[in-house]
């Protein structure tokens, strides 16, 4: 698919991504980790014991998937907004784009900025969750599979994010206005089953829920949606935001005069 | 062969302003040539799109015969790039913006560090390759910035502005590499406000003022323009008021001092007997003021009544 040249251009992407999520560890890993710490002991350990099982498992349990795939989310997205709109603030985007690296190793770069970032914060909080709960894998596969998609979109939404932010203040609209609340009212702290129908499908129009919900059953075995449906909205949503960033930076908007 | 051609090239800006009217320029290759104009005269403006960093409005660029609208790559992989802005990151240290700069290009790690090594060294930047590079001082900066814009050694490097701010000393080192480094075949494009730079090193010129190309010639063909030069003589003894030079017009600056207008016609012999046959002794001749910025001033002047066309 790519050239050797291109190759080594994504790599050094990528690797400088990791390198700078590793440089400000601070920032990057330890806050996450910090938040969920403190979500796993309010709601599981001191309310969850009052509000008994749901869908079946004990509130801990049933909470934990929802609580990793919001940090899962939250980072993806966090790092290649931040990592990006960086580069346009210090023009060091102007590094890539006088080289011959085609903009969908530039898209692909920051994707995997993301990802890796959306990974270590999934592993931190999964370490911090172990020690709140014994956390089953129902497959696998699912898990590994709704990771790298829901990163990978996420990230996506962050790099148009980014592309259209003009100052430091509009990086952080969108995950605070839109991100949120959609994760809030995505099911990661309740079954949707709970909700009035009307409510019920209302949420149904939350892309998280999908992704919530996806990962649940990959780590449980309970859905409160149908999870082929789930990996169906998740492509979908990739390859729409896909295409749109892809147009973004060949038409240069944001990053070129 | 040329290692750059711009052809009717235009750039018209959302706002109206119309930054560049259709410029064309050819710099053959292995010359070091000087791109220069006032402030907002389409300088940057021109490198930029030429770097693929600002979207042209019309017109056609050749890099090395490479047409840089269907050619991209080709063209870009000729170009080396030093901007007028500081715009590396600045929490990398010095080795990993070069070395980053390499990947981009597709340079593999192992070559990629050979020749950061030997850039990095050249520019006396390899004992500080470890630096975190926004500790470095304005100079250095810049230096860094010409290593990493050599990296994947262009066959032509366009630098904005280079020496903006470098201290005399850094900046006279730097004209030695970039003389080595044209020496060595590489074509160099230069954007300078310091006109006594640009006549030192450069072969050839164009002076783009208001988005339009208003000179385009040799540097000594257009230092040849130059009709009348300004003095400034040093002398042993006071300058007694009421002294005449034959032919010469000249003005009595202080007791010391006179200044002395000489057309190239004339020449600078017949002042010097004339100074000889009325016992003046002269210590110090300088010129009074470098003869590129004279012509410049005189062009760019000429070229003023063009400054409201700027907006549509």
């Amino acid at each position: 698919m790519f050239s050797d040249r291109r190759l080594v251009a994504l790599l050094t992407i990528s690797r400088r991504e990791i390198r700078r999520i590793l440089r400000i560890w601070v920032q990057t890993i330890l806050p996450p980790a910090i938040s969920m710490t403190l979500y796993f002991i309010i709601f599981g350990n001191l309310i969850g014991p009052r509000i008994g099982t749901m869908d079946g498992f004990s509130y801990m349990d049933f909470i934990a998937p929802g609580i990793i795939m919001m940090a899962i989310i939250n980072n993806s997205y966090a790092n290649v907004v931040s990592s990006f709109f960086g580069a346009k603030f210090q023009k060091h985007i102007e590094e890539m784009l006088v080289a011959p690296v085609p903009n969908i190793i530039i898209l692909l770069g920051f994707i995997s900025g993301g990802v890796s970032r959306g990974l270590m914060v999934g592993c931190a909080v999964t370490i911090v969750a172990l020690f709140f709960t014994d956390l089953k894998v129902y497959s696998l596969m699912i898990v590994i599979t709704v990771v790298l998609l829901t990163s990978i979109l996420f990230s996506l939404g962050g790099l148009i994010n980014a592309i259209f932010a003009k100052k430091f203040d509009d990086i952080s609209i969108i995950p605070t206005f839109v991100l949120t609340p959609l994760i809030y009212l995505g099911g990661v702290f309740y079954s949707i089953n709970l909700l009035p129908e009307f409510w019920q499908k209302v949420s149904s129009f939350n892309p998280i829920l999908y992704m919530v919900n996806a990962f649940r059953y990959g780590m449980l075995g309970v859905s409160d949606i149908d999870i082929g449906q789930a990996f169906l909205i998740i492509i979908l949503f990739i390859i729409i935001l896909g295409i749109f960033s892809l147009m973004l930076l060949n038409r240069g908007t944001g990053i070129k005069t | 062969m040329k290692s750059l051609s711009v052809e009717n090239l235009t750039k018209v800006y959302a706002n109206g302003l119309k930054a560049l009217k259709g410029i064309s320029l050819d710099v053959n290759e292995g010359d070091f040539f000087a791109l220069l104009g006032p402030n907002g005269a389409g300088k940057s403006t021109t490198i930029g799109i030429i770097s693929s960093l600002v979207n042209k409005t019309s017109g056609t660029i050749r890099v090395f015969d490479y047409n840089t609208d269907t050619h991209f790559d080709d063209a870009k992989r000729c170009i080396g790039i030093v901007p007028q802005e500081i715009n590396f990151n600045q929490f990398e240290t010095c080795l990993e913006v070069v070395m980053n700069q390499g990947g981009y290009y597709g340079i593999r790690h192992g070559l990629a560090l050979q020749r950061s090594k030997q850039y990095l060294g050249q520019l006396g930047l390899w004992d500080r390759r470890h630096d975190v590079s926004r500790t470095l001082s304005g100079g250095l900066k810049r230096r860094l910035m010409i290593a990493r814009a050599l990296i994947h050694e262009p066959r032509l490097l366009i630098l904005d502005e280079p020496t903006a701010g470098v201290d005399v000393e850094l900046r006279r080192s730097m004209w030695d590499f970039l003389t080595g480094l044209n020496q060595c075949g590489t074509t160099i494009v230069l954007t300078t406000h310091y006109l006594e730079e640009a006549e030192r090193l450069c072969k050839n010129i164009a002076i783009i003022d208001h988005g339009l190309i208003i000179e385009n010639t040799s540097m000594r063909g257009l230092l040849d323009k130059l009709n009348k030069e300004t003095y400034i003589l040093e002398t042993r003894d006071v300058i007694p008021k009421s002294t005449m030079i034959n032919d010469y017009s000249m003005r009595v600056v202080d007791n010391y001092c006179m200044e002395i207008d000489v057309e190239k016609a004339r020449g600078l012999n017949t002042l010097y007997a004339e100074l000889s046959r009325q016992n003046i002794e002269v210590l110090a001749m300088r010129a009074k003021s470098n003869r590129l910025e004279e012509l410049f001033l005189s062009l760019v002047e000429n070229d003023k009544p063009r400054e409201n066309e700027n907006v549509l």
